[in-house]
């Protein structure tokens, strides 16, 4: 039956990812519990795009923390490939809203940071590899501090990718990039998406990049945040966020959020 | 065509058209950025030497004042005097002698103090619960002026080196323990995240983020130490000893000799700069990665 469920909703017979009733509560320093989420259930299908829409406050970090083994839920299961997350996982690349590079690593060295357990020429095989897909060849040898926003971005999602996820989760990504940059990120993380084949969940504040870039848009609210719905993008890629299509759903996610 | 030279092709293509980013980055090396404030003109062409203008101009000036005689000998003797008298100590091979007693001290008492602070400030640094233990006590004990030791340290270690190391080691130990603590609690809680998610454990957490992250207010730390080291070494000398640069002083005071006092303090302004020089320069080369103008030379103290 919840196979049957899972599989009307993404369309796909094994969900990569599954969260059912899931929650956290956080106790301050006076021990009061509070309660970030509650009751999430989803499931992302393999090579699914999903985006994580919501007020401010209403968790959507907190989830992708979960998913990532950050930190432990306080109810309800979370699996993976089939497998509970119970940490960090390696199927799992992560991309924060700020590059978070070493400083004192250079570029090749922090993508290499990711891959600790693996022998050396492997190492340097999937560096080249990661570098040379987010386009940062030549700049091997450079320092974080030599870079711009939207390269030292690129360099954290080549270390992610260097592990061949099977899932990539990213909170904000280009939050802190200019327009420009911004869509020219967007193009290029569907490119990879689209050779890669992972399997893809994003938190966002930008309705346009979340209907530009997702086969399903959830959109949370609330303290704590719950799943208000579940919005399917059904426009063909590649899509722009002005398309009045896009506008219509965009609209659509911006009345889910005003109402309460 | 092949998918993978289609897809390359796709990928100039965005190059070219969007990729705003990768266009306006400069190509490796360019992209550093020059150093700032660097003067030009003549002042600027000396370089590092800049810093000896203005010994050499004090220099001629006490040249000239003994010259002229304005001051008497007997308080400020004249330059080749105090030249003199280190030529002497050097060819009596007493100046190696003093250097390296002094210099030895300094040297044991800086080991000793750095590796207690690194010990507790590693500890306190990394572990709330020790910090609550321990910390305010070590505070407490800072609030003690260092030389009130002396008294407790001869009697329990008598006149001769132990107490001497021990006093430098004491006044070693504040700054490298209050650096290297107030260092590892400022270290980004985000780049330990990063190393989560990539599946470091807690030893390679600490060994390649933590130390690496440190590192720089432990040089701070170390410096400010060892200038403390220098200063304790004098106070430990004066107070007794019979070698030593401190000694020389001592000596010369008692002898009525003011060139030997004058030779001892220029060759301690000598070793001691010279000693956090090399100090300097090992910093330096562990921590070119840093993004600050004044990353070499001006690390405060404590």
């Amino acid at each position: 039956m919840s196979d049957m469920i899972t599989e009307a909703r993404t369309g796909r017979a094994d969900p990569m990812l599954e969260l059912e009733g899931v929650g956290k509560a956080f106790a301050d320093r006076s021990g009061v519990a509070h309660h970030a989420l509650a009751g999430i259930d989803l499931a992302v299908g393999e090579h699914e795009i999903v985006a994580l829409v919501g007020t401010s406050g209403c968790g959507k970090s907190t989830l992708l923390r979960l998913v990532a083994g950050l930190d432990a839920p306080s109810e309800g299961a979370l699996r993976l490939a089939g497998r509970p997350v119970e940490g960090p996982r390696s199927e799992t690349g992560v991309v924060f809203q700020e590059p978070r590079l070493m400083p004192w690593l250079t570029v090749a060295d922090n993508v290499r940071f990711a891959l600790g357990d693996l022998s050396r020429e492997e190492q340097a095989r999937r560096t080249a590899e990661a570098l040379e897909k987010v386009k940062l060849q030549g700049f091997e040898q450079a320092l974080p501090r030599q870079l711009s926003g939207g390269m030292a971005q690129r360099v954290a999602i080549a270390r992610a990718l260097a592990r061949r996820p099977q899932i990539l989760l990213l909170d904000e990504p280009f939050g802190a990039l200019d327009a420009f940059t911004r869509r020219a990120m967007q193009a290029h993380l569907l490119e990879l998406w689209q050779a890669e084949r992972f399997t893809m969940v994003f938190v966002t504040h930008d309705l346009a990049e979340a209907v530009t870039l997702a086969d399903r848009v959830v959109v949370l609210r609330g303290t704590p945040g719950r799943v208000v719905e579940t919005v399917p993008v059904e426009l063909p890629r590649p899509r722009r966020g002005d398309e009045p299509e896009a506008v219509a759903l965009e609209r659509h996610i911006e009345g889910l959020l005003d109402l309460g | 065509m092949s998918t993978f030279e289609l897809r390359s092709r796709l990928a100039a293509g965005l190059g070219k058209r969007g990729d705003r980013d990768a266009s306006q980055a400069a190509p490796q090396g360019a992209a550093v950025p020059a150093s700032p404030g660097r003067p030009s003109g003549a002042l600027g062409r000396l370089g590092a030497f800049k810093g000896w203008l203005l010994p050499l101009a004090i220099v001629l000036l006490w040249q000239a004042a003994s010259r002229l005689e304005l001051v008497s000998p007997q308080l400020l003797p004249s330059p080749e005097a105090v030249i003199g008298e280190i030529l002497a100590l050097a060819n009596s091979g007493e100046l190696v002698e003093h250097v390296a007693v002094t210099g030895g001290r300094v040297f044991f008492g800086f080991l000793w103090g750095t590796l207690a602070a690194t010990l507790l400030g590693t500890l306190t640094g990394a572990s709330t619960t020790a910090r609550e233990l321990l910390d305010p006590t070590i505070q407490a004990l800072k609030a003690v002026p260092s030389l009130a030791w002396v008294p407790l340290f001869i009697l329990w270690f008598g006149i001769f080196e132990t107490s001497k190391v021990a006093l430098i080691a004491v006044g070693v130990f504040f700054p490298v323990y209050l650096n290297l603590m107030a260092g590892i609690r400022q270290t980004d809680r985000k780049l330990v995240e990063v190393a989560r998610v990539y599946g470091l454990g807690r030893w390679q957490i600490a060994r390649r983020v933590l130390v690496p992250a440190t590192l720089p207010s432990y040089f701070v730390g170390l410096r400010g130490g060892l200038a403390l080291g220098w200063m304790f070494v004098i106070a430990a000398e004066l107070m007794g000893a019979s070698e030593g640069l401190g000694f020389l002083m001592v000596d010369g005071q008692m002898t009525g000799r003011p060139a030997l006092i004058v030779a001892s303090l220029i060759l301690f302004a000598l070793v001691g700069k010279a000693s956090d020089a090399l100090l300097a320069g090992a910093g330096s080369r562990l921590l070119t990665w840093q993004d600050s103008v004044g990353n070499r030379e001006d690390a405060g103290n404590v």
